[in-house]
């Protein structure tokens, strides 16, 4: 899956010739995407009433007598679905002009929207299998909104949907002179930085071992969710009825029957039995991580480049995403419980744009932190250390949240233990103190600091996440107590973070006041509008 | 920081909380009147139903608005605004100016009647994107405004 054509970023030193203030339309062959995507989704269906028809006689009267309707019938949607594409495409026309980039669409209703460029955060090129077999990319423009009301230019060609990029991000940070003159005003401002996209600085990327040791990582049993689902929605496609035979295995005793073969077997045998099941559970769940990662982050790479950060990734949905380094709010460094052994983290972005669906952009989803310090040093943040001032939440905090998590079970075990049921009061025992017991790690390890320049945080203790966030780039800072928090004295520090949360739960009054007085030092001495752009 | 002394809202802000209250309590009690009046309930208790609506407006009348009212209050300095408010669940927010994206003054029907207004501070933060000073004095709220607009006018600038 490597063929030239998928590459982004065809060899052209030529500066993009995007239309100025001129109405376009979207590439013809989304006509195609549109029709391809509508006869898959009518493909099942149109087996369901196939085999509906041919099963529902046995005699076959009743195929034969509905055959000659069905390529007249196929053919009519056919014909509809491929006027409506056209019609919609005909229908759809976008303008990129001096001050904003827009779209009107609809075809009884028109609906036209307008993004001003100082209003958009991103401009991000997306492919899926079938617009990549054709050769086009979906282009949007993030605004931040939230997702959903960002404005979508699908699909355009590759190469128009890189000049389309290159000129609207110039627009953007104000490169270019007169946009009104068009192309050559722009090549003449900035000549530099004209050309498609200048290959930047690799800052990281993941081989094939490193994907695939990531996957071993990623286990996922979710494959048997998936096949469950699929049992359950083509089961009509089966020859058996599954759920029949999943019952009758119970009524026929085969299970029984199973049972009885293992216990002819030796004790040795049995011990053997079940590392097997578990083994294949382990196996099939590491398969699967190996492929959704594969898929998703097939030739990672993620590159500094003159406008900011670069990230390439997909296998059958590429994806290539430009984040300016100013937007960045706050790093995540996460991590899990197993991979933190061997050292390995992963590196996201807090930005107001969307990542496909997620609020924060992978930019090293699995690195060592040797790797990951360069890569934050470059977007303007450090990583804390040990030598940080690193502080803990209220102890009454975490007491409390014992004694509440630790109440319900304990409360059931007290009342069965009278009851008479030792055994479950024990267990019931045990898990109110396994609670609470975890309260108190919650409280060795959850802590928060302030540098001069961040807000640190650290949460969670068999796979800490770090949140580090720049002070002037806070919004707002909000202390809330309920009423059990007043009467123990600590509180909730909360901070306005574009595109993400940051909280800090359970530190005491005075802590919580000294870092709120700190913070918004740093942020009312810098205006919105001045930050690092 | 956190000493210095909150400035209380309008009193009219009770009155209006009050009537709120007031059109809260209403359906129950209509419904009180109608099952009293049809004699849904055998002869001494007749009037019991009146029990619900008599709580509510004891609770959202009475005690709620002087509650509120007493545990609001706002600090303006020259350059963010500090929001104190709630009963139970407390909660103080501080908004510098250099941080204000766009202003709002509302006012609803009730507040126009009283001549009161909310301002409406917008930050480009996830949490907190929008906060809300009600029960300020409709010509109070338009010079706050008109205030924090020029702070962030000048500090743009």
């Amino acid at each position: 899956m490597s063929e030239p054509a998928a590459d982004f970023s065809p060899d052209k030193g030529a500066a993009p010739d995007v239309e100025m203030d001129e109405w376009l339309r979207v590439n013809p062959l989304t006509m195609m995407v549109h029709m391809a995507r509508m006869l898959a989704s009518a493909i099942i269906p149109a087996i369901a009433v196939l085999y509906g028809a041919a099963s529902s006689e046995p005699d076959s009267e009743g195929l034969a007598a509905i055959a000659p309707w069905f390529v007249p019938l196929f053919g009519a949607i056919l014909g509809f679905n491929l006027l409506a594409a056209w019609v919609s495409w005909y229908r759809l026309r976008y303008r990129v002009g001096d001050t904003d980039v827009r779209l009107e669409q609809g075809v009884i209703s028109r609906s036209a929207r307008s993004v001003p460029y100082e209003r958009i955060q991103d401009v991000s090129l997306e492919q899926k299998l079938i617009p990549r077999l054709l050769g086009l990319v979906e282009v949007k423009f993030e605004t931040g909104a939230g997702g959903k009301e960002e404005l979508k230019l699908s699909y355009v060609s590759e190469a128009e949907g890189e000049k389309l990029r290159e000129t609207v991000r110039a627009l953007v940070d104000g490169e270019t002179a007169a946009p009104a003159a068009g192309v050559s005003a722009s090549t003449g401002a900035s000549p530099g930085d004209m050309a498609a996209e200048p290959a930047g600085q690799t800052l990281f990327a993941m081989d094939t071992k490193r994907l695939f040791l990531f996957g071993l990582f990623n286990f996922s049993l979710v494959v048997f969710a998936v096949l469950l689902g699929a049992l359950q929605q083509l089961e009509f496609l089966l020859p058996f009825d599954a759920w029949d035979y999943i019952a009758d295995i119970f009524r026929d005793d085969r299970i029984a029957e199973a049972g009885e073969l293992m216990n002819g077997y030796s004790t040795f045998a049995q011990i053997l039995a079940i590392l097997y099941a578990i083994g294949a559970v382990v196996v099939v769940g590491m398969a699967s991580g190996v492929v959704r990662t594969f898929v998703r982050d097939w030739e990672f790479r993620l590159e500094r480049t003159a406008k900011g950060f670069r990230r390439r990734r997909g296998l059958l949905t590429k994806t290539d995403v430009v984040m300016p380094v100013h937007r960045v709010q706050a790093l995540v460094v996460s991590t899990g419980w197993l991979r933190r052994r061997f050292g390995w983290h992963g590196l996201s972005f807090i930005s107001l744009a969307q990542d496909s669906g997620g609020a924060n952009h992978d930019v090293a989803p699995f690195a060592q932190m040797e790797e990951i310090a360069p890569i934050a040093h470059e977007a303007g943040f450090s990583l804390p250390d040990e030598r940080a001032d690193w502080r803990r939440a209220s102890a009454d905090y975490y007491f409390d949240r014992a004694v509440l998590q630790a109440l319900i079970p304990a409360t059931a075990g007290l009342v069965l233990l009278v009851l008479g049921h030792a055994i479950v009061a024990v267990l019931l025992f045990a898990l109110a103190g396994l609670l609470a017991f975890g309260e108190y790690y919650m409280w060795r390890f959850v802590r928060h600091a302030l540098d001069p320049q961040q807000v640190l945080s650290r949460r969670g203790w068999l796979a800490p996440r770090d949140i580090i966030a720049s002070r002037v780039k806070l919004h707002s800072v909000e202390i809330s107590q309920h009423p059990l928090a007043r009467w123990r004295g600590y509180c909730t520090l909360r901070f306005g973070l574009a595109g993400g949360r940051l909280a800090f739960p359970g530190l005491s009054l005075d802590d919580a006041r000294e870092m709120r007085r700190a913070a918004l030092d740093s942020i009312a001495a810098v205006d919105f509008a001045k930050l690092p752009r | 920081m956190d000493t210095e002394p909150l400035t209380q809202l309008d009193p009219a802000y009770t009155t209006v909380m009050r009537i709120e209250g007031a059109i809260i309590v209403a359906p129950f009690l209509i419904v009180a009147l109608g099952l009293g009046l049809a004699g849904a309930f055998p002869a001494p208790w007749t009037w019991v139903p009146m029990a619900v609506p008599v709580l509510i407006a004891l609770v959202f009348v009475l005690l709620v608005p002087i509650k509120r009212y007493l545990s609001r209050g706002y600090h303006m300095s020259s350059d963010r605004l500090r929001v104190v408010k709630g009963v139970m669940f407390h909660a103080d927010t501080v908004v510098p100016f250099s941080r204000v994206q766009h202003l709002d003054v509302e006012q609803g029907p009730l507040e126009r009647a009283f001549g009161i207004a909310r301002l409406i501070l917008h930050t480009a933060g996830t949490h907190n994107s929008s906060v809300t000073l009600p029960g300020l004095r409709h010509g109070d709220a338009v010079t706050m405004r008109e205030e924090i607009r020029a702070h962030v006018k000048r500090e743009s600038l």
